[in-house]
């Protein structure tokens, strides 16, 4: 007779997938448009981003600790890897160090352990960092370089770099300004149109990442490559991207058709900012987006809505961060009124009327 | 001369209102609070004295007054605890509420001597039998209460475990994740 | 995409992993050695325990009735072989727990003699209700697993209309290929016996519904029906849980079945292959339900296969045939490896419900290490049933098991499709099955105390009747007294 432990229930056997995995697959998706970044801005953004990540496991190997457990095993489910990595990509390439260690400890601290952990938080950590950080810091956070790779003449060598990250020398004014929707806002202020402004705006310079901004959000071909490979591997769902990057394009082109000289086509928008790494990898945050395809279409919609007009109309240039956060906080209530239809009952939970044929 | 005639309005004010409140006082006055019945009728009602109130009326007089937890009664279990929460609009941590080991009374029929004294005490009639014949107990019927244990001369009457069978086993709760490793906490 | 905006015909579900080719390749055997002990559960089917009429030391034939229904939801149990009732006693049951159930033990003479049957000539003569009556003496159950009494069910079938019978030829539990042997093997069969339960319902369309990764069942059934115009049979996608009764429905008739009603109240009434194929021996030929083909597969079993067993064959005498390797047996599974049960040892009986015993290693079964949950929402995506099991789960474990009842926990169909998907391994299936028990009992707990109060108020009544009816004896009697004593005193003044 054989016997075997306690009975378990089914089902006994399972998918071949883990958070790890999971956790893993959208550190893939997000190499490419990161080493793009980290090349495209140089030695300054590899140590800040090695600083961001390294912070960010700390915090959460401290956490862990403090509440007695192991942390080895719970750092290697990659979830705190993913939040500095995701951090490190929406700060200004030139950041000094502390940002990053500030950044990372608000996001693992404040955005996620305090609520309990992996799976509990209310808002995305990353997006919770960028926003205080921004408004904390606003010099520090929106001080971004232009493009200077690696290995140029003209970019800051290996040793250029520890004085800009650790003794906060920045770069000389002629290599410093405003991203793209940074500048059309100023510009906007003096009363300024937009032909004028776009003068020399390249949507393919932009589309490529060839331009200023955050450290791995510039490239909206990679991060969308990124994007559809982990939609392809089923990581993500269609749904938070196309509605949010749906939202977007048709309301940038309801008002740039309308209005062409105040209003920046749809191209403009969904190449800048921060709109792609949003729209595939923070907006589609499992733990912090509806449950449902219905509540996820909503939630996306809602994004780009928020986006849009913030970009517009609000008084920040960039509005992801905040347009995340909001509807992060609108999760709950979405998931409460937008949920599936049981077998056998309609929407309300009554049963099914019999319908005999 | 304005302000004295707003001192004059707003206490002529103030008289009528009080006097309204003190006439509804008198005549709408709730004579004795229901709350008292109403958690009464949710107790056992066998009187076991296991809360540590001499009767279930006293204890539901304790609770209303907030002299009493609502896990006071052990038979009631969780699903008491809950009702009077839920009535008295408490928070309640089921976690420290132990759910009761239930217990049913067994007669040993090689010592039962048929005196009858069990089935007397019986709260709720869970003994049949006659004189000079062996007693049984229906243990649907039987709340634990140890009555009978008690008045029992030849100690025939012993308290088992109700038995699992197909019909009442259930599944385990899945333990907590972190239960283990909670414990042993270093720092707080 | 826009399969999210028109009404879907299948709900969630998941692509298991079959497993199935160990077995569906080679034909069912059916030289199992008849065991020299059978443990036959009087309880083998939804509904009361049968009755035994015999007694120990009695000699039965196989076949013969051992116990008979009582009550409307019973079946009967009959003799799986020829031989000595050896005991009618508790003994554990083929259920995760295994605690006792009655059982009658059946030590067999190895003649394997057969009662004398009695096959009507031609059972189409016969009267639906006389086919419900034979189907039901010859004890057939739901073999899909449900084990729910057939009889009643086409009885049931003859009361409401039904339009079409759904012959479930899913069988989308992996590594079970027991419908597909059969299918493939005794075709004729089963048509057969769909074409008597569509007599016994008084039904002129039946659907075998099979689904597309059996191909060779497909077509073997196909020309069985062939002749048959009023059978179809047609493929179904490959998709974990098809074989869930009201999915199939959906599928096939596009009707939904209203929570708390029967299937047969749309129109639609659905049995197993197995149990068509039982329908038939049982008209044809007469013979109950005695032995049925059970998979043995895992991958701890050296010879995987589909074998003919008698009922009440120890699992320990089944693993010994196809070499179970005992070392590399994590978990011993009765049924498929998605909703079946894990069961503590071997030592226990195939009953009717055992489509499958399985042996598996530790590499394939679900890793047990579970992890915080990410509300990767897969749980609600995959819920067959349109639950949310997260919410769910998330809310049973903080002990709030009304919010848990409120969000549909009474719809949930342990399928398990949730706890597959779940990347953190968390036991959902588990937490609804504890809360289910412990709304149940907690149910029951009420019930109690409400009995409880009312047997203490019967007994204060009475008690109070009786010191009433004593207090008015005493006065009676003391009224009595003094008018004796009055009398007496008159007497004697008078005198």
């Amino acid at each position: 007779m054989i016997k075997t432990q306690k009975p378990n229930s089914g089902a006994h056997i399972g998918a071949k997938t883990s958070v790890s995995k999971i956790m893993w697959q959208v550190v893939l998706a997000l190499m490419p448009a990161t080493a793009f970044g980290l090349w495209c801005f140089g030695w300054p953004a590899l140590n800040l981003f090695i600083i961001t990540v390294a912070s960010a496991l700390f915090f959460e190997a401290f956490c862990i600790r403090l509440s007695g457990r192991l942390a080895i095993p719970v750092l290697m489910d990659g979830s705190a890897l993913l939040t500095g990595w995701l951090l490190a990509m929406t700060l200004p390439p030139f950041a000094p160090w502390w940002i990053g260690v500030v950044g990372s400890g608000l996001a693992i601290i404040l955005g996620k352990q305090v609520y309990g952990g992996l799976g509990q938080n209310l808002f995305n950590p990353a997006m919770l960092a960028r926003v205080a950080l921004l408004i904390s810091f606003p010099i520090e956070m929106t001080t971004f370089v232009d493009v200077s790779p690696l290995f140029f003449s003209h970019s800051p060598g290996f040793i250029d770099s520890f004085n800009i990250t650790f003794a906060g020398l920045s770069p000389t004014d002629a290599r410093v300004g405003a991203t793209t929707l940074g500048y059309i806002k100023t510009e906007f202020s003096q009363h300024h149109l937009l032909s004028d402004i776009l003068k020399d705006y390249s949507g393919t310079l932009n589309m490529i990442g060839w331009t200023r901004g955050s450290l791995g959000e510039t490239s909206t071909v990679l991060l969308a490559f990124g994007g559809v490979w982990l939609l392809r591997q089923g990581i993500i769902q269609w749904f938070i991207p196309v509605s949010l990057l749906l939202t977007v394009a048709l309301l940038a082109s309801v008002f740039h058709l309308w209005d062409s000289e105040h209003y920046a086509s749809p191209w403009l928008h969904l190449n800048s900012g921060a709109l792609m790494c949003v729209a595939f990898f923070i907006a589609t945050d499992y733990v912090t987006s509806p449950n449902t395809p219905a509540g996820q279409l909503v939630f996306g919609a809602g994004c780009g809505l928020l986006i849009y007009v913030i970009r517009t109309w609000g008084a920040y240039p960039e509005g992801a961060g905040f347009a995340v956060l909001l509807m992060n906080a609108a999760t709950p209530l979405i998931d409460h009124y937008i949920h599936p239809r049981i077998y056998g009952r309609d929407r309300k939970g009554k049963p099914l009327e019999i319908s005999k044929s | 001369m304005y302000v004295l005639s707003a001192i004059v309005c707003l206490t002529l004010l103030g008289l009528f209102l009080g006097l309204l409140l003190g006439i509804a006082g008198k005549y709408l006055k709730v004579e004795s609070s229901p709350i008292v019945d109403e958690l009464e009728s949710l107790l056992p009602g066998s009187q076991c004295g296991q809360c540590g109130f001499p009767g279930c009326r006293p204890a539901a007089e304790a609770l209303a007054e907030g002299k009493a937890t609502a896990t006071l009664c052990p038979p009631g279990g969780s699903v008491l605890a809950e009702q009077i929460a839920t009535l008295l609009g408490l928070e309640l941590d089921l976690s420290t509420v132990k759910e009761p080991e239930l217990l049913v009374a067994r007669v040993s029929e090689a010592t039962c001597t048929g005196c009858t004294r069990c089935f007397k005490v019986c709260p709720t009639d869970a003994i049949v039998g006659a004189p000079k014949q062996i007693h049984a107990v229906v243990a649907d019927a039987c709340i634990g209460c140890k009555k009978c244990v008690e008045v029992c001369p030849t100690e025939c009457l012993q308290m088992h475990p109700i038995e699992v069978t197909l019909r009442n086993w259930r599944w385990n709760k899945p333990k907590p994740l972190f239960a283990d490793n909670a414990e042993g906490n270093a720092l707080c | 995409m826009l399969s999210f905006f028109s009404k879907p015909r299948i709900q969630g579900g998941v692509h298991a992993e079959q497993h199935k080719d160990a077995t569906a390749h080679q034909p069912i055997v059916y030289s199992f050695p008849l065991p020299k002990k059978l443990y036959i559960p009087l309880q083998q089917h939804v509904g009361k325990p049968a009755e035994p009429l015999i007694r120990v030391g009695d000699k039965v034939l196989k076949g013969q009735l051992l116990a008979y229904s009582q009550g409307m939801i019973s079946a009967p149990v009959h003799a799986p072989s020829s031989g000595v009732i050896v005991d009618v006693n508790d003994y554990p049951a083929p259920h995760p727990s295994a605690l006792p159930i009655r059982m009658i033990v059946l030590e067999t003479d190895g003649n394997d003699e057969w009662v004398k049957l009695c096959p009507p000539e031609d059972p189409f003569l016969l009267e639906p209700e006389d086919i419900s009556l034979r189907v039901g003496a010859a004890g057939i159950v739901g073999l899909g697993g449900a084990t729910f009494p057939t009889a009643v069910k086409l009885n049931m079938g003859r009361e409401n209309h039904i339009d079409t019978l759904i012959i479930n030829g899913a069988e989308c539990e992996p590594y079970l290929s027991c419908d597909d042997r059969l299918m493939q093997e005794c075709a004729a069969q089963i048509i057969d016996g769909v074409r008597l339960m569509l007599h016994g319902m008084r039904t002129e369309r039946a659907v075998v519904a099979i689904e597309d990764n059996k191909p060779a069942a497909y077509q073997a059934m196909q020309a069985a029906a062939l002749p048959y115009p009023s059978i179809e049979v047609r493929q179904i996608p490959t998709r974990y849980p098809m074989g869930w009764d009201r999915q199939l429905i959906r599928y096939v008739t596009g009707k939904e079945v209203p929570v708390g009603c029967r299937s047969s109240e749309v129109g639609v009434t659905i049995h197993n292959v197995g149990t068509a194929q039982a329908v038939h021996k049982a008209i044809r030929l007469g013979q109950p339900l005695v032995s049925r083909v059970v998979t043995v597969s895992g991958g701890a079993v050296s010879k995987p296969m589909n074998v003919l067993v008698p009922l009440g064959t120890l699992i320990s005498e089944l693993f010994a045939y196809c070499q179970v390797d005992a070392a590399h047996t994590a978990r011993i599974i009765m049924g498929g490896p998605m909703m079946g049960d894990a069961l503590p040892h071997t030592g226990l009986p195939t009953v009717k419900a055992t489509s499958g015993v399985l042996a598996l290693s530790a590499p394939e079964l679900k890793d047990s290490a579970e992890q915080p949950c990410i509300r990767c929402a897969s749980c609600v995506t995959v819920c067959p049933a349109g639950l949310r099991p997260v919410d769910m789960a998330n809310n049973i474990r903080i002990n709030q098991l009304d919010v848990a009842v409120d969000l549909g926990l009474k719809d949930c169909i342990s399928c398990g499709c949730c706890s597959y998907i779940c990347p953190s391994n968390i036991p959902l299936v588990q937490y609804f099955k504890y809360a289910s028990g412990a709304v149940a009992a907690r149910q029951q707990a009420q019930h109690k105390s409400e009995q409880t109060k009312r047997l203490m108020d019967d007994r204060n009544a009475r008690m109070e009747r009786i010191a009433r009816q004593q207090l008015e004896e005493e006065q009676a009697r003391i009224a009595a007294k003094a008018e004796r004593e009055r009398l007496k005193a008159e007497q004697e003044s008078v005198a």
